[in-house]
Formats: C-alpha cells, structure tokens, sequence
C-alpha cells in the first residue's frame, strides 16, 4: 500500500509508448505540432490529431508534407514563443538532419519523440539506434526511456529542461520503435493540474516581435561562425546541472526517481554491460540471474545520452574490469560502434578503465535474448581474467 | 479592402529595409523589398530563404530589417512560415498575442526548384502569408546556375553558350500556374519599371486572409551581364516585348495589367544583355525562335483566361 499513497493523485492507464508520448504532449498543453506519419511514430501524432480535433488539446496542428518541413515548421514556431512538439522515427530524421543543427544552434525549444527505427537500405520498420546516433553532434539533448512510463515521465521532463532559460536547446524523448511505441504497458499518469503546476506555460526567451524587431538566422562568416559556436558550445555545457534539477523536481510530484546512469550490481561488480533503451530489463535480469549463482557483474543503462554523463558513468564503473557496451547501430570504418566511441572518450584520461568491448545487437528489431546478454558477460569475464580483450567487436544474435 | 495607390508619392514614407546592405548596383530585389515592406500594413514578420537577399542584408553584426526576420534554410522558407503562421495562431486564441502577417522572400532557386515542395504544402494547407518569389532567372548567388526559372537559351554556368547546346535547352517553369493549382485566391507577377502595380498588388495580397503568390522579375547585372544602370530599362522591355507579362489572378478572374498590343522586338530585350549575346548570332537562331515560340505562346494564353482573345 505504500505504492498507493506515493502515487496519490495518479491514475494507473494502459497505454503504448506513442499512446503515452501523445498523452504527455495534451497535458504539456503545447501550441504547435508539425509532424509527417512515419512508423513506428505515427500513432503518437494521429492520438494528438485526435486531441486537437476534440477541442481536448488548443494547439495548431500542421499536418506537413514532410519531415524537412516537419521540422522546419517547428523552428519557426518555437522562434514565435510556442511551445512546439513534433515525433519522427529514422527517414523521416534523415530528412530532417539538415534542419538538426539549426533548430539547435537557433536555441529553439522543441520537444521531438524519436521512435527509434533502423535507417534502410534494406528497409526495416523495426528497432535500431541509427536515427538517436545520427543526430548525437546536432547539439540536441537526448533522453532514451526504458519504458512506457518512462516515455511518459521524459515528455514532460523534456518541455521542462529545453525551455529553462539556462537551457534553450530542444530535446528527444527516444523510444524503442514497437518495443516501446506499440507494446501496452500499465503506468501512472499525472493529474492534469499537476502537470501544470510542473509545467507552467512556456515563458518564451526573445520571442519573434513586431514591437521588437529582431533578425534570426543571420550569416557569420569566419570573422564570427567559430564565435557562435563556442558560445553553443559553452551554452549546452550549462545543460547537465538543469537536468538533474528537473529529475528531481519531477521526483516531487510523481514519486519517480530519475538519474542521467541507472546503475545495477555495479558496486561490487568485476565485469558489467552498458546499453540503451528498452533491452536494459533484459540486461538487469540476466544480471540479477547470475548475481543469485555468485557472479559479480553489473548493468548500466543510460536515461540521458546527450549530454553524455560521461564523469557520472565512470564513477558508477569504478573498480569494472571488463565494460561490453552494447549498440543496437554500427558505425562503418569507425574504430568501435557509436556508444562505444562515447565510452571509449569518457576513459580517456582515466588512470583506472575498465577493458572495453563492443557488442553489436538488435539490429532491424532482432530480439535481444537473454543468452546474447549472457554471452557478453562471459566475453568480458574472460577478458577481466586474461587482462586483455582478445575480440573486441561482438555481434550478438547475428545468423 | 487593399489601399490602393496611382503615385509613388502615396507610398508611406517609413522605411523598414535599411540602407547598408550588400545587395550589387542594379540589382531589383532591394526595390521589392523596401516596397513590399510599404505595402503590407501592420505588424508583419518576413521569412527569407537562403539567397541573394540573406546574404546580403544579414551579414552578423549587421542587419538591415527593421522588422523580425527569420531566415532557416534554403528549401523550408515557407515551411519555416508556415510554422510562425501556425504559432502566432495558436497563441492568438490562447494568449491574446496579436497576429502579425507574414511576408515570405525566395529567390527563383528557393522556389521554383529546391522549395518547390515546401511551397505546395504551405499553399495547400492555406497558412495566412504573402509569398514572393524574386527571380532572378537563375542561381546568383552561387554564381550564375541555371534554374527551374531560366528562360530557354540563357546561358548560365550550367548551361553555358556552347558549340553544340547554345544556353538552356528547357523552357521556364509558369510558377504562377502552379500557385493558382493549388487553390490560391491572389496570384501575380510584379515588375520593378511598374512600381505603382507593385505595391497595389503586395497590399492586395495582404488584405487576403490565406496564402497569395506573388512572382516579382528582378534584373541581375552580375548574371545577366548588363549595365546596372540599364536594370529598370530592361525591366521595363521585359514587358513591352510581352517576354515578362505583368498580370493578376484574383478569385478565379484573370487580368492583363500592362496590355501590350504592339510588342517590341524580343532583340532589343536580348541585346541588353550578355547571358543572351549568342541568340543573336545566326547560327543560333533555331533557339531564338524557340524562345519566341514560348513568349508568343504564353501571351496567347494569358489573353485567353483573361477572356481578350
């Protein structure tokens, strides 16, 4: 029953993780939506269609005739003071890539649901990274749920931290395309007036105004353009300590906690995985399985992946011998898969790392079972007795 | 209903477009923009694409528009539109925030080709904005490519006056065709030799509530390679040799403003400028011809919908 009083003034719903997106979006009571159908995304934005054609949700709904326009519309209601959602999954992100950067650079405060889909060829509906990674230098903030409540909880966490005046950036809410976007799971939803009290209207910072003229989007060329960025640069570096505030903000009116590294078995842990997304109950289970038999592994998984909680994730892995970071991507040519690169560059300069080593899982929505889980374990274990890695890309589930 | 003027001297005196741009000697685009931002009552946003315009009025510190401005990217500028457009109208309802209009500028590339698309979907959905194409005929600011936009037989870098192919092969796309396709209620194309026509049809296009095309001929010595001083003259044979037919599409009725009856020689257009030079050489004259065939054409068409054939 403690459950209960914690979560007064919840309701406990089923939903998919689209149905939860676009539940949080009507309860962030947002003004603009520009958005093109792309699955796995689009039952997110036909439920807010829904909403606004049922007078339930005030916004302008901008059925786009595509992902560039998609998003280019959403820059330019963010620059007029809206508060503005969009959701797209892998072609639609290629598309939009371009408009990425400036959205960014532009300090916009859009919230985007990124339903995470392999990019082609060949085509695939299903489930890999590629799209989140694709877009990691774009200078957007980045959460990855876990889960339908997650899904949930990020949305309305995202609106907060992209429009803090310390902040200024936009935000994706990752989830894992039909893992996460049209798997039905039970979670708790906030009362509406709640919601508001965390989410008050958006106060828009130098808002496009004909009392106020102002030029947006100017040139800069190398007289200026390096300038601009570092000051983004400096800007997006204020980021970090925000979002642990809302974390804990948020933990106040629902009772969820939530950290940037959620860490299991670490602390005694000799070997662990790192992962992202829906797969890290897989993880935690097999962990939590060969824990009960005496084996000291761990699992980390990232809620926060941009930006990369690089000094938090080293602290948590202190005394790691062996680390197999899993990415459901791979980066061609590339030293090691996109995380791992992340995770190799967090090390760095450390005295005391952990050998490293890169599985490659899930791609196109391929099930992560727990024996691939298992398989990484023993990789790394052999790896912490050897003291070196013998292999270091694994690509887990592959036929 | 659109104040209408028959001086110049009627125009409103405030400039909002800044002197101190960047924009070269004869070149038309600052004309349409210090009009257009006369024409246009009220609050107003403008929304460029990349372009000429942008990089020539936006060089950081220094600006040259009195009102906001926003500039995304080369291909979105009425998707960028479309959004403030959506936003302010949210925000009216919600906030009480008064809705400005807003005014979109693109270059010939911007429109005709490369934000083709999102012009249509813009035009489609019926966001409230004054789009305007400048068209230069070709893509200048990159240095003189060949558009959607370029006439038949205009050399360019990408179409250049070769031995075998002399200038471009393909006729010009009819934006204004496109726009009336897409269920527009005010359509026309303006002319810096006709400034009066200019503002009327821009303030036209801004008492309509939904979108309104408006394709405007601006002369580009660097381009065209003619006389800077020449510009107006040229924009003004333009028309006179029915090559650039100023005329207006206003709720399904089609009107000729400048009725040429005696056109002048398509050659003395031609001759003015460098990009043309080589029609006139007799070898190429099966060109010329083709490019005569699509003025004639168009002319022909044109006094048709507007019931004076």
């Amino acid at each position: 029953m403690a459950v209960a009083l914690q979560l007064k003034g919840q309701r406990r719903v089923g939903m998919t993780g689209d149905e939860a997106v676009a539940y949080a979006v009507k309860q962030a009571d947002v003004d603009v939506v520009a958005a093109y159908p792309i699955t796995p995304q689009t039952i997110i934005v036909e439920r807010i269609a829904d909403y606004v054609h049922d007078g339930e949700l005030k916004a302008s709904y901008v059925a786009v005739e595509s992902e560039h326009s998609a998003l280019s519309a959403c820059v330019g209601a963010s620059l007029a003071g809206a508060r503005v959602f969009t959701a797209t999954s892998s072609q639609g992100l290629a598309l939009m890539w371009e408009i990425m950067w400036i959205a960014s650079a532009m300090r916009t405060t859009i919230v985007m649901a990124l339903a995470n889909r392999a990019l082609s060829a060949p085509i695939n509906i299903h489930c890999s990274h590629d799209d989140a990674y694709a877009v990691r230098d774009a200078g957007w903030i980045q959460f990855f749920a876990e889960n339908v409540q997650e899904a949930y909880d990020l949305t309305l966490m995202a609106f907060r931290v992209s429009e803090d005046k310390r902040v200024l950036f936009p935000s994706i809410v990752n989830l894992d395309g039909f893992i996460l976007s049209h798997a039905l799971e039970p979670l708790y939803v906030l009362e509406d007036d709640v919601v508001r009290e965390f989410l008050p209207p958006k106060e828009p910072v130098n808002p496009i105004d004909p009392e106020r003229p102002m030029t947006y989007g100017p040139l800069a060329l190398f007289d200026y353009y390096f300038e601009f960025k570092k000051a983004q640069a400096e800007a997006f570096k204020s980021v970090y300590p925000v979002i642990l505030e809302v974390f804990r903000e948020y933990e106040k009116y629902s009772g969820r906690k939530y950290e940037p590294v959620k860490a299991y078995g670490v602390e005694d842990a000799d070997v662990a995985v790192l992962i992202l997304g829906s797969s890290a109950g897989t993880a935690r289970y097999v962990a939590r399985r060969l824990r009960s038999k005496g084996e000291k592994v761990g699992v980390v998984s990232l809620t926060l992946y941009r930006p990369f909680p690089a000094s938090d994730l080293v602290a948590k892995l202190k005394g790691v011998k062996a680390l197999v970071v899993m990415d459901r991507s791979y980066s061609f040519g590339s030293p090691g898969a996109q995380l791992f690169m992340d995770v190799a560059a967090a090390f760095a300069n450390e005295s005391e790392r952990p050998l490293l080593i890169n599985a490659i899982y899930g791609l196109g929505g391929r099930d992560l079972l727990p024996e691939h889980v298992e398989e990484a374990f023993r990789k790394a274990q052999e790896a912490a007795r050897a003291g070196k890695v013998e292999e270091r890309e694994l690509w887990l589930g592959v036929r | 209903m659109a104040v209408q003027i028959k001086t110049l001297r009627e125009m409103p005196r405030e400039e909002l477009f800044a002197p101190g741009h960047r924009l070269c000697a004869g070149c038309g685009i600052p004309q349409l923009v210090r009009t257009a931002l006369k024409a246009v009552p009220g609050p107003k946003v403008v929304v460029t694409a990349t372009g000429c315009l942008e990089v020539a009025t936006t060089i950081f510190p220094y600006t040259s528009w009195r009102v906001p401005w926003v500039h995304n990217a080369f291909e979105n500028a009425a998707a960028t539109a479309a959004g403030i457009e959506a936003a302010f109208k949210a925000l009216e309802k919600k906030r009480g925030v008064k809705r400005p209009k807003v005014i979109v500028f693109g270059g010939d590339g911007g429109t005709f080709d490369i934000g083709l698309q999102a012009l249509s979907g813009a035009l489609e959905r019926g966001h409230d904005l004054i789009y305007i194409c400048y068209d230069n005929e070709a893509y200048m600011n990159t240095g003189i490519q060949r558009s959607g936009a370029t006439p038949r037989g205009a050399a360019t870098t990408t179409s250049p006056a070769g031995k075998v192919i002399p200038g471009k092969p393909e006729r010009k796309k009819d934006l204004i065709a496109i726009a009336i396709a897409h269920g527009v209620r005010y359509a026309a194309t303006l002319n810096p030799a006709y400034p009066v026509d200019m503002f009327n049809k821009i303030a036209k296009a801004a008492s309509i509530e939904g979108p309104t095309v408006l394709h405007y001929f601006t002369p580009c010595p660097t381009g065209w390679r003619s006389d800077p001083a020449k510009s107006i003259e040229i924009a003004r044979l333009a028309v006179l040799t029915r090559v650039w037919p100023l005329y207006e599409y206003e709720d399904g009725v089609y009107r000729i403003n400048v009725l040429v009856k005696s056109p002048r020689p398509i050659e003395d257009y031609l001759k003015l400028q460098g990009r043309f030079a080589h029609l006139l050489q007799p070898e190429n004259r099966w060109m010329l011809e083709q490019l005569k065939r699509d003025v004639e054409e168009n002319w022909n068409r044109l006094l048709k919908l507007a019931g004076l054939a």
